[in-house]
């Protein structure tokens, strides 16, 4: 079951950005910014917790599920260190994804050829 | 010597002539349908340049132009004068193309529209007697465009259908004192027409007004009528553009949709090769003309072809200001 | 006869093809859910190996980085995305090839200014306002947290 509903509401999601994507022309950049701030502010409101532990990846794959965990990472870095922690939350919960895709960035710009595209 | 009929239009007494032509073309142009009528085909989108898609683009102009004197049977000396653009910016390709030749450049910028704009202005020089032979010469390269204007290419966006494929080409075409066809007979330069259309993805359709007024002027200050051609050759106004264009003659109670061509939806299998709404960019316009075209002239099977190249004269920085996509079209009288 | 940008306009319109959504949203929502089927798989793998759920959600998040890095690398990605639209857009490998594809692109004009310089020029807003909404909402936190105390 667990498959089913991370295949379903991570498809919804898309499908949510394929509208978005086809009917308001918005640029790919724009989608993926309100994706973050959506699943910030959701995440802050509490409503996406439920979400999250009723799909498993197929929430915090999307990119809501991004801004779901700097929501997250806020909130604990605020209730451990007070003030401090309304700075460190969100970098700290993003730390290892933009770790991550920093260095697999410069592994791939290294190693492989750039590609032209034909279709 | 050519005379001014007003706005834009001047007519070519002396008629000068093509004396030679060349296209030169990437892999993808090269599986289109005018596979057979260009001169070089290249084997990979990179030309032998591994490195860079400008430097690859820059291969294009090189190609075209020696393809050029040596059809003419021409010296570098023998070439006056050099009217050359592209897309990118500070028109870099055609200065670097040029680099190496000792030939008097003169940098142009029309978008797709120069090789209307630069075959005007070699016309006009021969006419006039000031040049003995200037070639006109445009190009753009499909990775160079997409790296400059969009997008990196191996990110995963998807493209629009009313999108168009900006050609991997070039096109060189040799002007000269009156002798054998084509001839050049008359040349409109056209005002920068801006019908206030924004999506950037939809470059035909922002092109199609340029076009129209153009024809329009063109038609007029000469006091012809679009059936003295026996082809109207838009540049690059793809499927959306070209249809726009028909509809907005129709609105004239004009019907050109018999006589219209597109080069743009003529390089490519655009349903096959999946270019969605045809080709453009500089490049396209050039190597159509600069080959199945000036043939076609040359064997007399067309006899009068108004080639009315547009362009989309978009900077990405003015459109994210929230500016709309001013466009230019420039018309070439070609007869036979 | 004049025509006014209005009127232009919607002949324009009417001349454009429109999206067909019957094909471009069942595609998206099949490869997007597919993708999250895969991070689904990959956290129960690292559950079972012991990881706490938070430690094996941030392993998935990383292979799933890595692997949409490498088929970003070897010119996969943006043919599925082709057809996947926002079903390869949205997930988190989507981020991940907006990061690699300008890096890879921009290799021409050297480590620094090309790969360095570029490799956020798409994917950079969504940090900025990623980190700004959650200082943001940290700080709406900590006095709601202060008031309540």
């Amino acid at each position: 079951m667990n498959y089913l509903w991370a295949f379903l509401v991570g498809g919804g999601l898309c499908l949510i950005g394929q509208l978005l994507i086809d009917l308001t022309k918005l640029s790919p950049a724009r989608i993926l910014v309100a994706y973050v701030v959506a699943g910030v502010a959701l995440g802050g409101m509490g409503l996406y917790t439920p979400l999250v532990e009723f799909a498993g990846a197929g929430a915090t794959v999307p990119l809501t599920g991004f801004g779901y965990l700097l929501a997250d990472g806020v909130q604990k870095a605020v209730a451990e260190r007070g003030l401090l922690g309304i700075f460190t939350g969100g970098f700290t919960a993003a730390a290892a994804g933009i770790a991550a895709v920093v260095m697999f960035a410069l592994i791939v710009a290294t190693l492989f050829k750039r590609g032209d595209k034909m279709t | 010597m050519g005379a001014y009929l007003g706005k834009g239009t001047i007519e070519l007494n002396n008629a000068p002539s093509i004396l030679s032509y060349a296209s030169a073309v990437g892999p993808k142009e090269g599986q289109g349908p005018l596979a057979n009528y260009f001169d070089y085909i290249g084997e990979e989108s990179t030309l032998g340049e591994s490195d860079s898609w400008e430097k690859a683009e820059v291969i294009l102009q090189k190609s075209a132009f020696r393809a050029a004197l040596e059809k003419g049977k021409l010296a570098e000396t023998d070439i006056s004068f050099i009217f050359a653009g592209d897309l990118l910016n500070q028109c870099t390709c055609s200065s670097y193309g040029i680099r190496d030749f000792d030939i008097p450049f003169i940098g142009l910028f029309g978008a797709c529209s120069t090789m209307a704009e630069g075959l005007g202005l070699a016309s006009v020089f021969v006419e006039s007697g000031v040049a003995q032979n200037a070639a006109a010469m445009t190009s753009s390269h499909f990775c160079s465009a997409e790296r400059q204007f969009r997008l990196p290419l191996n990110y995963g966006g998807q493209r629009t259908p009313t999108s168009q494929w900006t050609a991997t080409a070039a096109g060189c075409a040799v002007v000269a004192p009156r002798k054998d066809p084509p001839y050049i007979k008359a040349v409109t330069f056209g005002k920068v027409t801006d019908m206030g259309v924004k999506d950037v993805n939809n470059m035909g359709g922002a092109m199609a007004g340029a076009a129209w007024e153009t024809i329009g002027a063109h038609l007029a200050n000469t006091k012809q009528s679009i059936y003295d051609f026996d082809m109207i050759l838009t540049g690059d106004l793809g499927m959306v553009g070209s249809g726009l264009l028909i509809d907005l003659f129709k609105r004239d109670r004009i019907d050109i949709a018999n006589i219209h061509a597109d080069c743009g939806m003529m390089l490519f299998k655009n349903k096959e090769q999946d270019t969605h709404a045809g080709a453009s960019g500089c490049g396209c316009s050039a190597s159509v003309l600069c080959s199945v075209i000036l043939k076609r002239i040359t064997e007399g099977k067309l006899k009068n072809v108004l080639f009315v190249a547009t362009g989309a004269l978009m900077s990405p920085t003015m459109i994210q200001q929230g500016e709309s996509i001013p466009a230019v079209a420039h018309a070439v009288h070609i007869g036979g | 006869m004049k025509i006014t940008n209005n009127e232009y306009n919607k002949m324009l319109k009417a001349a454009s093809p429109k999206t067909e959504l019957h094909k471009t949203l069942p595609k998206a929502f099949i490869f997007g859910g597919l993708i999250c089927v895969i991070g689904e798989a990959f956290l129960h793998l690292y559950m079972n190996y012991g990881a706490s759920k938070e430690t094996a959600a941030m392993l998935t998040s990383i292979t799933l980085i890595g692997l949409a890095a490498i088929l970003t690398g070897f010119k996969v990605y943006d043919k599925l995305a082709k057809h996947a639209g926002a079903g390869t857009i949205v997930p988190i490998t989507g981020f991940a090839n907006a990061v690699v594809a300008p890096a890879l692109e921009f290799k021409t004009e050297g480590f620094i200014l090309g790969v360095g310089a570029k490799m956020f020029v798409i994917a950079g807003p969504v940090i900025v306002y990623g980190i700004a909404a959650s200082v943001l909402y940290g700080l709406i936190y900590y006095i709601m947290g202060t008031v309540v105390a």
